[in-house]
């Protein structure tokens, strides 16, 4: 059975966690802001600005890392823009966010095509490359399914271990989870609400950007319009699907990945006979169902979507 | 220790005065409080106690005034204006009527929140956890602390509350309304509680407009009225008719218990059961007859929201019968109204009337249909007028207007929009649920006069509450729901408080054995 070969392949391992790794980055990083009550529709833009500030920078000189650097710094700009509209102003969390996507959308863009006018074919830089892990990597089947991967794909696994750590080890996340429940709580203990969350946002929103980032830096190596695909709506279901969990939305990236990983070789084998739009439509499907089953339950921050203002009842 | 000996006192709101708009919410107002000392900030709604602790905490800032708080070395200072975290820091605890909680942390964690730098690296929940078992002995506020919040009850969400004060070490702590969501027992517990901090030296602070435990539990009274303190003396000067009238304003007719002349049954559940989880109601069995008040006493969150929704048509039971005047109830809200139920509901602004709405729109909104007010689909604004004019004056609704919107009316008189909306369709049940809740003494008494004149034209009144002075000044007969069963409803006569207040904690529902 060709379905069984292409589970067995090393190959489509690694390319599930591949497909994953802008989604892990993507969903911690919205998982943050709505952990302390602010929703981020800005997230699928904020790709988009990672993908372009993080491409560019390195195309004027600066180092890999350096590119990462600015990706994130621009992503919490955009952060810091969503957080003063939405928390002491207010504002629609829905309404802002899509405002923050079709704005950090166009300015992106916009640059691009400022700092190249005329270029047919997106200019190249030298992307990170895939790490050759001593023993590890050379390991059979395991090594090239799993440890094949970008210094990226194990940045955005640290970052899974950081935000959990953070989260609910450290005071810091006890404030943050406290103010995603009840800002009120927050403010009676002498903490601000206004600072916690706008950070918050901005913190999540530079993790967004570092998502975008990888597509440019990683899994290709130039910018492209409409790279982003979607992929920022996906993170705002899978946080949902992880019940707003650090590891959850891990298991939940790369489940996703490998549905779609899956499915690009399952077009391969028998895409002669049905469309591949089909295909391309399963993880979405996937995605839809499994909202269905596991959002039900899910237990989402009670202040979530609720602006705070000082001494209100 | 109390400290009395510096003769400074540790606290002193100076000529605190707070503006709103047109609406003075606090006009020079001077207090006191001493170490050892539980003082009772006695008003109505909207007399201002609640500002007035905000402004202390910090939430709000005065306008003009000072607050001062004793520093340890005994002179009186100022209190930095709108920072929650001085007033922390200064020693001021303070629990808010509506609890300030992370519903999704432990008790402890709500408790250590803030009282570490945001960037250490990770908390010390075993020097917290030592600390608090002290407290707790010391105080004697039993709680387990590793419950996320949302597990437990809200007389023991209450004492994490106090812990989280008495954790940052408050001298002083100032309660908003703390027995509003408790039972009589749990009440007496708190104030055991309160006399024992104030033994140690604390000094607090609680707000009420209960008269039975202003005078049961202060050593001094302190009665705030439009916004001004009109009395401060020591409760043992007082008497209870001397305090509600210097509350009001003037003397106050409360509504008298008369008795009711109750006829066939009307309204009967049989073996009923409807909802889930919390607000579950199991196997109740309950008739009420026309021309009588049954009172459900209960603490709220005991299947009470759930029994009222079935009655008004908004919940379809899983098992029995309702039966209304013989036939079976639809379970449909529309079909309730028209067969004669009125429901007074709990929250008024968010289920009693459409805020953004007329008031002559709210009056007829359940009798839109009927040929008074419409005629082919179109309304006769002429008649809703008429309608509404006359409502205004005989509930003396105070308003501008019929077209006022009725967002911005006063809850008692949003309340008397929904009792004229309700009461003068000629319903044969009437459904009140906390009718008197948040409204004070005036337009509480004009909400019982409207319930039993209803039953006195031969209405079966449900009244859902937890005020127990409100039950036995009203019902002819009194049940207790307690985690969703009900027991068989008592003559009032043969009830006393105290067993109506240990059925309502759960001590076996005995019905008629408990007289």
């Amino acid at each position: 059975m060709e379905y069984i070969d292409i589970l067995l392949s090393a190959n489509f391992w690694a390319a599930a966690i591949r497909i994953a790794t802008p989604l892990i980055f993507g969903v911690l990083g919205a998982l943050v802001c709505e952990r302390a009550g602010v929703l981020n529709l800005g997230i699928e833009g904020i790709f988009v600005v990672g993908a372009m500030c993080g491409w560019m920078a390195v195309w004027l000189g600066a180092g890999l890392w350096g590119g990462i650097l600015v990706a994130a710094l621009a992503g919490a700009f955009f952060g810091l823009l969503h957080g003063i509209l939405t928390v002491p102003l207010g504002l629609s969390q829905h309404v802002s966010g899509l405002g923050i996507t079709m704005f950090a959308t166009s300015v992106s863009y916009f640059t691009y095509r400022t700092a190249l006018p005329k270029v047919s074919s997106p200019p190249r830089i030298e992307a990170f490359q895939p790490l050759d892990i001593p023993v590890l990597s050379d390991l059979p089947f395991i090594g090239p399914a799993l440890f094949q991967q970008t210094s990226m794909t194990f940045l955005a696994l640290a970052m899974v271990l950081l935000v959990s750590y953070v989260l609910y080890r450290t005071p810091l996340g006890l404030a943050i989870r406290a103010v995603g429940d009840n800002p009120s709580a927050v403010e009676a203990q002498g903490l601000s609400v206004f600072a916690l969350r706008i950070g918050a946002i901005m913190a999540g929103s530079a993790l967004m950007a570092l998502g975008g980032a990888f597509l440019t830096m990683s899994a290709f190596d130039a910018f492209f319009f409409g790279m982003i695909n979607g992929r920022g709506w996906i993170c705002i279901a899978l946080v949902v699907f992880a019940s707003w969990r650090p590891g959850k939305a891990l298991l939940g990236a790369l489940l996703f990945g490998a549905f779609d990983a899956f499915q690009i070789r399952l077009q391969n084998e028998v895409g002669a006979v049905i469309p591949s739009q089909v295909f391309l439509m399963i993880p979405y499907l996937l995605s839809i169902v499994a909202l269905v089953l596991v959002a039900r339950k899910a237990d989402y921050p009670r202040a979530l979507l609720q602006p705070y203002f000082r001494g209100q009842r | 220790m109390p400290e009395t000996e510096s003769g400074h006192p540790l606290l002193s709101l100076q000529n605190i005065t707070k503006i709103f708009g047109d609406l003075v919410a606090n006009g020079n107002v001077n207090l006191d409080l001493h170490a050892g000392e539980i003082v009772a900030l006695l008003g109505e709604n909207g007399a201002g106690k609640t500002t007035l602790m905000n402004i202390l905490f910090g939430h709000y800032v005065a306008d003009q005034g000072r607050v001062m708080v004793r520093h340890p070395s005994g002179i009186l200072v100022d209190l930095e204006p709108g920072a929650p975290q001085a007033a922390l820091e200064a020693g001021i605890g303070m629990i808010h009527q509506h609890f300030t909680l992370a519903e999704n942390l432990t008790g402890l964690e709500n408790i250590v929140l803030g009282t570490e730098s945001l960037f250490s690296r990770r908390f010390s929940r075993s020097k917290a956890r030592a600390k608090l078992q002290e407290l707790m002995q010391s105080s004697g506020l039993e709680v387990d602390l590793d419950l996320r919040v949302s597990k437990l009850a809200v007389g023991e969400r209450q004492r994490v509350e106090i812990l989280k004060a008495l954790y940052r070490d408050a001298r002083i702590l100032v309660l908003d309304e703390p027995t509003a969501v408790l039972t009589p027992q749990e009440s007496d517990s708190l104030f055991k509680t309160l006399k024992l901090l104030a033994a140690k030296g604390m000094a607090i602070i609680f707000i009420s407009h209960k008269m039975a435990e202003v005078l049961g539990a202060s050593d001094r009274v302190a009665v705030l009225r439009g916004g001004r303190i009109v009395a401060d003396l020591p409760t043992s000067q007082c008497n209870r008719h001397q305090l509600a009238e210097v509350m009001v304003g003037h003397s106050v007719q409360t509504a008298e218990r008369k008795p009711g002349y109750p006829e066939d049954e009307t309204l009967v559940f049989a073996g009923v059961s409807a909802g889930d989880g919390r607000e579950q109601i199991e196997n109740v069995n309950l008739a009420l007859r026309k021309g009588e008040i049954i009172g459900l006493a209960g603490v709220s969150g005991n299947g009470q929201s759930t029994l009222a929704k079935v009655i008004s048509g908004l919940k379809i039971p899983t098992a029995g019968s309702v039966q209304l005047n013989g036939k079976p109830l639809k379970a449909n809200a529309a079909a309730a109204i028209k067969s004669g139920v009125a429901r007074i509901p709990e929250d008024r602004h968010h289920d009693g009337i459409v805020g953004a709405m007329s008031v002559e729109e709210n009056l007829v909104l359940e009798e839109i249909r009927k040929p008074a007010y419409q005629r082919f689909g179109l309304l006769r604004f002429n008649e809703i007028r008429k309608r509404a004019q006359e409502a205004i004056k005989a509930y003396d609704i105070r308003c501008s207007g019929p077209l006022a919107v009725s967002r911005l009316l006063s809850g008692g008189n949003i309340q008397k929009i929904v009792l004229a909306r309700t009461l003068d369709q000629q319903p044969d049940i009437v459904l009140a649920v906390q009718p008197s809740r948040g409204l004070d003494v005036g337009a509480t008494a004009d909400v019982h006069r409207r319930l039993q004149e209803a039953r006195d034209r031969g209405a079966g009144v449900l009244l859902i509450s937890e005020d127990l002075d409100e039950l036995f000044q009203l019902s002819d007969r009194i049940a207790v729901i307690h985690r969703g069963h009900i027991c068989e409803p008592v003559e009032t006569e043969k009830l006393d408080k105290k067993q109506v207040g240990l059925m309502m904690a759960g001590q076996s529902i005995k019905g008629e054995q408990a007289a």
